[in-house]
């Protein structure tokens, strides 16, 4: 009885009572939100182009995050740095086309997903080797973001608006806008289409597979620095990180795997979903620390309920 | 041998003489979202008869079998088996009660030996549970090696004795139907299904095909009912056929009925509708 | 030439499907058993047998666990150091419960906790496939961990948050805690992962492993044959967990002594994938050759690569920037033989004896 009124009543008095709180948390959630679809966009670019279920994208996340660190420590100014990091995370593509998803082309599914197991583990010792193991502090003010917060009333309390989560928001809806447009309106982007639709028939018709394979390679770095950036801003640059990224797959599971709406939606619903189940429900019943399994267990539920995702077509299975 | 030793040939005891009705299909009705693929199709099969199913590309052939033996469910109809009226059951079901199946491209265990993939059609006879499968000498092991005797008849029968160890991922085409024949065989069905058994075989490969399917038939009495293109095999091998086009029904009964229907030359040769 | 079967006829089915069907190779088993109960424990010192010996053990009785499952029955698992943790969890609280009773019993009945716990997680491969499963594993991960800090009774309150392995008996033996012997402890650990390794090799040749097989390989058309995907599925979760919970138990209890939640997080779940896939999905042998590949490996890089650089470089390399260059060369042998050989050292070692067996001809 106790409890059902702990699960039931308790966390909307409380939400009630504070609506400032509530707002702040919405905002983290919605903060988080917005960096779990940008990770999550990452994955869908390559499982779209190639059906590649790209295990690598939460560390790449962290490796373009430390190369960008790295090669500003070497005292490389800011906007250089980036343009270095782009070129890191292009080499990165091409070689990772080259040397492991062009030998295994055609390989089943399972196989080409344990292959980007192998490039994390590569990726997570080598950063480590050439960058070292502990955390660093992002550049924030050198790369000309925001930092200060601003505050607003509300019910008696304040919420408080870190103008980095602001710029945060703004910048990945800015990328997503530039990469659905960059998908819809150039011929690369149609190309990539085609290839998404059907290999063959892409091939058949002169597109070249590994040049396309490249470009989303090299697209699913840029949004992975863009991640690490905004992410690393908040805390810090390190491997813990590749933790948070992870959180992705759930994000994938709700949003369905070729979905970028999908990959937005998701990645909201498990940002607010999280913070808040975390607040009201996780520490007082649970004893805090559910941020670290809510998103997978939502992931498990609904997969049980619906495995082809939100907005993932109903597949009918042939023979 | 006594008489509880399983050996192949031995037939599923349903009650039912030769001639009299194995398999009635009802008014099925099947679509995908808007789409139809089965308009209100009935049929019967009746037991010891070939049964050809034959249409152009499209036609529902294959989505017919797929209802047959519980991979798809039909919104309306029924399927009456030996006597029992299933409307939605699970392939399993099917499976137990007797109906085994090829496929249109080859589906084998790609992973397993040909003898592996034959023994896998004994599945649903062996039933030594796990805690002797893991001690596996005794019961287990005895049951495995009556049920291989089984299996090596099957193997001796479709002449494949050469590619008994072979991983059948590595046979070639003709080779990897004909185990898969022997697949379905192993289960000593009572109703077998065979989806284009003979799509893209040569002739020779088709004339041995055509002999293994004729025999299963007459030696051990088993009902077949098979979908074909190629109408000199479904004329000479069939005893009634079935004409679907557009998920319609257009034609049912003995080949050479079914070869003068005018409905079934224009689905054939193309009339527009 | 030395490695011949011309002569030996197989006259039963029985024969036919032994397991080491050749003489050579019952040779060689019998030969390996006896050097692993009776030269190693002989000769192996402290250092060979509790810190080499006995992790290779564990690990491979693991990758067998998590081979059943994704190797025979084609569902991925990123939840193994979850399972082991559930294993070394459940054998800790029995025997704390009930300190009289010999701890092999526990060993073997912590299985049967994870094997729920895994069953449970395996639920929604019913309805999914592939990736998917990723995600529910790693839910199951991600999860425990959490339940392993979060419940204190785990870890029976104690300060550390870390369970520390009394000292308990088997058969008048002292087999665990601080002075149970090496020997010992490495001879549990042989015997049980010998046993528990006939009985995966016994369950995979027969039906239940054909029908995980079946599963694998074309799922639709094993419901077709008659394999009920529930049962095939779930039993496969079940047995593959028994075994990591097993190996869980045998980890903290036969080698660490202690442990906390960082003994069972999610890189464990990797590093044991890694080895099912080195040494080659689908083989009980592969487990044994990817689990010494490896936990061997890192072992002889962090000794020798430190001094080599040293006197050969002008460079200093530390024995952690040597783990880093082992995990490099692991992950590159990951890619490597996914390329080169996706069926693993197993099949090399196949390869190698198909060799041995026509030399010196080539055919």
């Amino acid at each position: 009885m106790e409890l059902l009124k702990q699960i039931f009543v308790e966390p909307f008095e409380v939400m009630y009572a504070l609506p400032d709180l509530l707002l702040q948390t919405l905002w983290e959630g919605f903060v988080s939100g917005t960096l779990y679809s940008l990770i999550a966009l990452g994955f869908v670019l390559i499982f779209k182009a190639s059906g590649v279920f790209n295990f690598a994208q939460g560390i790449m996340v962290v490796f373009a995050a430390l190369t960008l660190v790295g090669i500003h420590a070497f005292g490389v100014p800011a906007f250089l740095a980036v343009i270095l990091t782009l070129g890191v995370m292009a080499l990165l593509a091409f070689t990772v086309v080259r040397v492991v998803m062009k030998p295994l082309v055609n390989q089943p599914d399972i196989i080409l997903f344990m292959s980007t197991i192998g490039i994390t583990f590569i990726l997570i010792a080598g950063g480590q080797l050439i960058f070292g193991g502990e955390p660093k502090a992002m550049i924030t003010e050198e790369l000309g973001l925001p930092t200060g917060a601003s505050d607003w009333e509300v019910g008696g309390g304040i919420v408080i608006f870190q103008h980095i989560d602001i710029a945060a928001a703004v910048i990945a809806a800015l990328l997503i806008a530039g990469l659905a447009l960059f998908f819809n309106k150039t011929k690369t982007g149609r190309a990539l289409r085609a290839v998404a639709d059907d290999h063959q028939a892409a091939l058949s018709v002169g597109i070249s597979l590994e040049y396309i394979w490249v470009v989303v390679w090299f697209a699913a770095g840029v949004v992975a620095l863009t991640a690490g950036i905004l992410w690393a801003a908040k805390s810090d640059v390190s491997f813990a990180l590749q933790v948070v990224a992870l959180k992705a797959l759930p994000v994938l599971v709700l949003g369905g795997f070729t979905s970028i709406p999908g990959a937005i939606v998701g990645g909201l619903i498990i940002g607010f979903g999280e913070k808040l189940f975390d607040l009201y429900w996780g520490v007082p019943i649970l004893g805090g620390g559910t941020e670290s399994w809510f998103a997978f267990i939502i992931a498990l539920l609904f997969l049980l309920y619906r495995p082809e995702g939100l907005f993932g077509e109903k597949l009918i299975e042939r023979i | 041998m006594n008489a509880h030793d399983p050996h192949l040939g031995t037939k599923f005891d349903d009650g039912i003489a030769p001639g009299e009705t194995l398999l009635n299909v009802d008014n099925i009705s099947l679509s995908f979202g808007g789409v139809k693929a089965i308009t209100d199709i009935s049929f019967d099969v009746l037991k010891g008869e070939i049964r050809a199913i034959i249409g152009p590309n499209g036609a529902g052939k294959t989505s017919m079998l797929n209802v047959i033996n519980g991979f798809y469910h039909p919104q309306e109809g029924t399927i009456t088996f030996r006597g029992e009226q299933r409307r939605k059951m699970k392939p399993y079901q099917a499976a137990t009660s007797g109906i085994s199946r090829t496929f249109q491209n080859v589906a084998l265990f790609a992973g397993m030996s040909t003898l592996d993939n034959i023994m896998a059609g004994r599945t649903l006879k062996m039933n030594k549970n796990f805690f002797w499968q893991m001690w596996r000498h005794g019961p287990a092991l005895k049951e495995e090696i009556e049920h291989r005797k089984v299996v090596e008849e099957v193997i001796e029968f479709l002449e494949i004795e050469h590619i008994r160890k072979e991983p059948v991922g590595t046979l070639p085409y003709g080779l990897q139907k004909r185990v898969e024949l022997g697949r379905a065989l192993a289960a000593e069905p009572d109703l077998l299904l065979l989806d284009e058994p003979m799509a893209g075989m040569n002739l020779e490969e088709k004339e041995d095909m055509s002999r293994f399917i004729i025999e299963v038939n007459q030696q051990y009495g088993t009902t077949i009912a098979l979908i074909e293109h190629d109408m000199g095999v479904v004329m000479d091998l069939a005893d009634r056929v079935i004409v679907l086009d557009y998920g319609k029904k257009i034609g049912d009964g003995l080949p050479e009925d079914v070869q003068a229907n005018q409905d079934v030359i224009d689905a054939y040769l193309g009339v527009s509708h | 030439m030395f490695y011949r079967e011309a002569g030996q006829y197989k006259t039963t089915y029985e024969a036919d499907s032994a397991k080491f069907p050749i003489l050579q190779d019952k040779l060689f088993i019998w030969f390996y058993l006896a050097i692993a109960f009776i030269v190693i424990p002989l000769i192996g010192g402290e250092f060979f047998l509790g810190a080499i010996m006995i992790p290779f053990l564990v690990f491979a009785l693991a990758a067998i666990g998590l081979n059943i499952l994704t190797g025979y029955t084609g569902q991925i698992s990123l939840g193994t150091g979850a399972f082991m943790g559930v294993g070394a969890y459940a054998c800790y609280k029995m025997t704390l419960a009930f300190p009289d009773v010999n701890i092999l019993v526990f060993i073997f009945a912590s299985g049967i906790f994870s094997a729920l716990v895994g069953v449970f997680f395996g639920l929604p491969s019913l309805r999914i496939k592939g990736f998917y499963l990723v995600v529910t594993t790693l839910a199951a991960q991600f999860f425990l961990e959490w339940a392993f800090i979060r419940i204190p009774w785990l870890y029976n309150y104690n300060d550390s948050g870390a369970i520390e392995v009394p000292q308990r008996e088997a058969f008048g033996v002292i087999v665990t805690g601080a002075s149970a012997s090496a020997e010992v402890r490495y001879l549990v650990c042989l015997t049980v992962v010998v046993i528990m390794t006939w009985f995966a090799s016994n369950i995979i040749s027969g039906r239940i492993g054909r029908s995980w097989m079946m599963i694998r390989d074309m799922d639709i058309a094993a419901e077709l044959m008659g394999v009920r995907p529930l049962y095939a599925k779930l039993s496969a979760f079940a047995v593959s967990s028994f075994y990591c919970g097993v190996a869980g138990a045998l980890m903290v209890f036969l080698w660490l002594g202690a442990a906390e939640v960082e003994s069972f997080d999610y890189n464990h779940s990797f590093e044991i994938l890694f080895m099912v896939i080195l040494g080659g999905l689908g083989s009980l042998l592969g487990c044994f050759l990817g689990a010494a590949v490896i936990w061997i490996l890192p072992v002889i890089i962090r000794a020798w690569l430190p001094p080599i650089v040293d006197t050969l470089t002008p460079f200093i390399i530390t024995s952690s920037q040597a783990d880093l260059v082992s995990d490099i060369m692991i992950g590159v042998m990951i890619v490597v033989f996914l390329i080169m050989e996706p069926h693993g050292l197993a099949r090399l070692w196949a390869i190698i004896k198909q060799k041995l067996r026509v030399w010196p001809f080539p055919y």
